[in-house]
C-alpha cells in the first residue's frame, strides 16, 4: 500500500496532473529558457533540487509552524535554497548561470514551489513531501526538455550545441526555422502540447462557458428559396 | 533629464514588456484573465506594488547589500550580495503586508477592490522580476522610481489587453482539448509576436 502510495505521488506529475499543463504553475521559466537544451537542463537540474528539499524541510517543521506567518517563513526557507543553488552554478558553470540571468532567482517566486509547499509539504509525512516535489520537478522537466528540443532541433539544427540537421548555411539541406528561437514561440509550443495532452486525458478538458447554437435556421432558409 | 526618464518608461512598458517580452508573473497572467474586472484590480495592485517596492529594493541594494556600500558604518570591505535574493524577497512580502493594512484601515473602498489580489502578489514575479532586472542594469534611485512604473503599467496593460480578447473568446467555436488554457496559450504567443515589433524602435 504505502509503496504503491510512493508510485503514484511520484509519477502522477509526469502527464496526468503536470504541474505546467494542468495546474498552471511555473510558467514564466518554461517559457524563457528553453531555446537551447543544455541551459534548460540545468534550469531542470536546479528547480528540482530547489522543490524536493523546500518540500522536505517545510513538511519537517510543517507542526511549528503558526498560520498566520506561514508564507514568510515557507519564503525563507525556499529563498535559502535558491541562494544556495545559485552561489554553487556561480562557482561550478558562471557561463550558464549568466545566461539564466535572473531566472535562477526567480525559482523563488516560482508558483511550484509556494503552491507544493502549501498544497502538500503543509499537511503530509516529511519522506513522501520530498516524493511530491521530486515529481513535480520531473513534471517541470518533462515540458521544458520537450520545449527546448523542438525548437533547438528545429530553430538552430543542434541538440546541446552538437549538429543534428546541417544548416543551408554551412552547406547541408536544412533551412532553420529562427522562428522557433524567438521566446513567444514556446507559448504556441505548450498551448500545442496541452491540446495534445488533453485529447489523449478528455477527462481535462474544460467545459465550454457557451453553447453556440446549431444551423437551425438553415432548413428554413432553404425553403424560402425553394418558394422563390 | 526629463527626456532620460521618458525613454525609461516608454521603453519598459512597449519594448521590454515584463510579460510579454520576458514573460514575467505568468501565472497569474494567464489565470486571473479571463474577466476584465479582475484583471483590471489585479493590474492596479501590481502598478502600486511594483511603485514601491523597486524603489525599496534599489535604497537596500545601494545602501546595504552592494560591495563597499556599509562604509557609510566603517565597514569598507563588506560585500553582502549574496543575502540579495531573501532580502528582496523579505522586502517584498513585508511591503505587500504593510500596504494591505493600510488600505485596510485608511481606503476601504480600494481594500476591497484590491484586496482579494494582494496576496496574490508576493508570489507573483513580475515583482521579484523587476526588481532583479534594476539590479541587473545598475539604475540609480530616480531610475529606478520611473522603471517600477513602467513595469507595473507594462503588465496591467497587458492583462486587461488579453482579458478583454479572452471575453470575446467565448463565442467563437474552438475544439474540444484546445478550450480554455490551451487557447489561451496560443494567444499569449501570438500577442507576444505582436508586442516583438516594438523592439526595432530606437528611441
Amino acid at each position: 500500500m504505502k509503496v504503491k502510495q510512493y508510485k503514484d505521488v511520484l509519477s502522477k506529475p509526469l502527464i496526468e496532473e503536470n504541474p505546467i499543463t494542468l495546474q498552471i504553475l511555473g510558467i514564466c521559466s518554461a517559457l524563457a529558457v528553453t531555446s537551447n537544451l543544455s541551459v534548460t537542463l540545468v534550469m531542470c537540474v536546479a528547480l528540482t533540487s530547489v522543490v524536493s528539499f523546500s518540500n522536505l524541510f517545510i513538511s519537517l517543521i510543517r507542526n511549528y509552524i503558526p498560520s498566520s506567518v506561514r508564507i514568510i517563513v515557507q519564503m525563507t526557507i525556499i529563498a535559502s535554497l535558491v541562494i544556495v543553488v545559485d552561489e554553487l552554478l556561480k562557482a561550478y558553470d558562471y557561463e550558464t548561470s549568466k545566461k539564466l540571468s535572473v531566472f535562477v532567482g526567480l525559482i523563488i517566486t516560482n508558483c511550484i514551489v509556494m503552491g507544493r509547499a502549501e498544497a502538500f509539504a503543509m499537511k503530509e509525512k516529511p519522506f513522501i513531501s520530498f516524493l511530491d516535489g521530486l515529481g513535480n520537478g520531473l513534471g517541470y522537466s518533462v515540458i521544458l526538455i520537450a520545449v527546448a528540443v523542438v525548437r533547438e532541433l528545429f530553430g538552430a539544427g543542434t541538440l546541446m550545441g552538437y549538429e543534428i540537421f546541417s544548416l543551408v548555411s554551412n552547406g547541408g539541406w536544412y533551412p532553420a526555422n529562427n522562428l522557433l528561437l524567438l521566446p513567444p514561440s514556446s507559448f504556441i509550443l505548450i498551448g500545442l502540447m496541452i491540446w495534445g495532452i488533453r485529447e489523449y486525458k478528455k477527462d481535462q478538458i474544460e467545459p465550454n462557458e457557451f453553447k453556440l447554437s446549431g444551423h437551425a435556421t438553415a432548413p428554413d432558409l432553404r425553403k424560402k428559396e425553394a418558394n422563390v | 533629464m526629463f527626456e532620460h526618464y521618458l525613454n525609461i518608461f516608454i521603453t519598459t512598458v512597449f519594448i521590454e514588456n515584463i510579460a510579454l517580452s520576458v514573460f514575467l508573473g505568468m501565472c497569474t497572467f494567464i489565470a486571473i484573465s479571463k474577466k476584465i474586472d479582475a484583471a483590471f484590480g489585479l493590474g492596479v495592485a501590481v502598478i502600486v506594488v511594483c511603485l514601491i517596492t523597486v524603489p525599496l529594493n534599489n535604497l537596500i541594494y545601494n545602501l546595504v547589500l552592494k560591495e563597499g556600500a556599509l562604509s557609510w558604518v566603517g565597514l569598507p570591505n563588506v560585500n553582502l550580495e549574496f543575502v540579495g535574493l531573501i532580502s528582496y524577497i523579505g522586502v517584498i512580502a513585508a511591503a505587500v503586508q504593510i500596504l494591505e493594512m493600510f488600505l485596510d484601515k485608511f481606503v476601504p473602498a480600494l481594500y476591497n477592490a484590491l484586496g482579494v489580489f494582494l496576496p496574490l502578489i508576493t508570489v507573483n514575479c513580475a515583482i521579484l522580476g523587476a526588481s532583479l532586472f534594476m539590479i541587473e542594469k545598475d539604475l540609480k534611485f530616480g531610475e529606478s522610481v520611473v522603471y517600477g512604473l513602467g513595469a507595473g503599467v507594462g503588465w496591467a496593460m497587458a492583462i486587461v489587453v488579453l482579458a478583454g480578447i479572452r471575453e470575446k473568446l467565448k463565442y467563437s467555436d474552438i475544439p474540444d482539448g484546445l478550450q480554455g488554457l490551451g487557447m489561451t496559450f496560443i494567444i499569449v504567443g501570438l500577442m507576444s509576436f505582436g508586442f516583438m515589433s516594438f523592439g526595432g524602435i530606437s528611441l
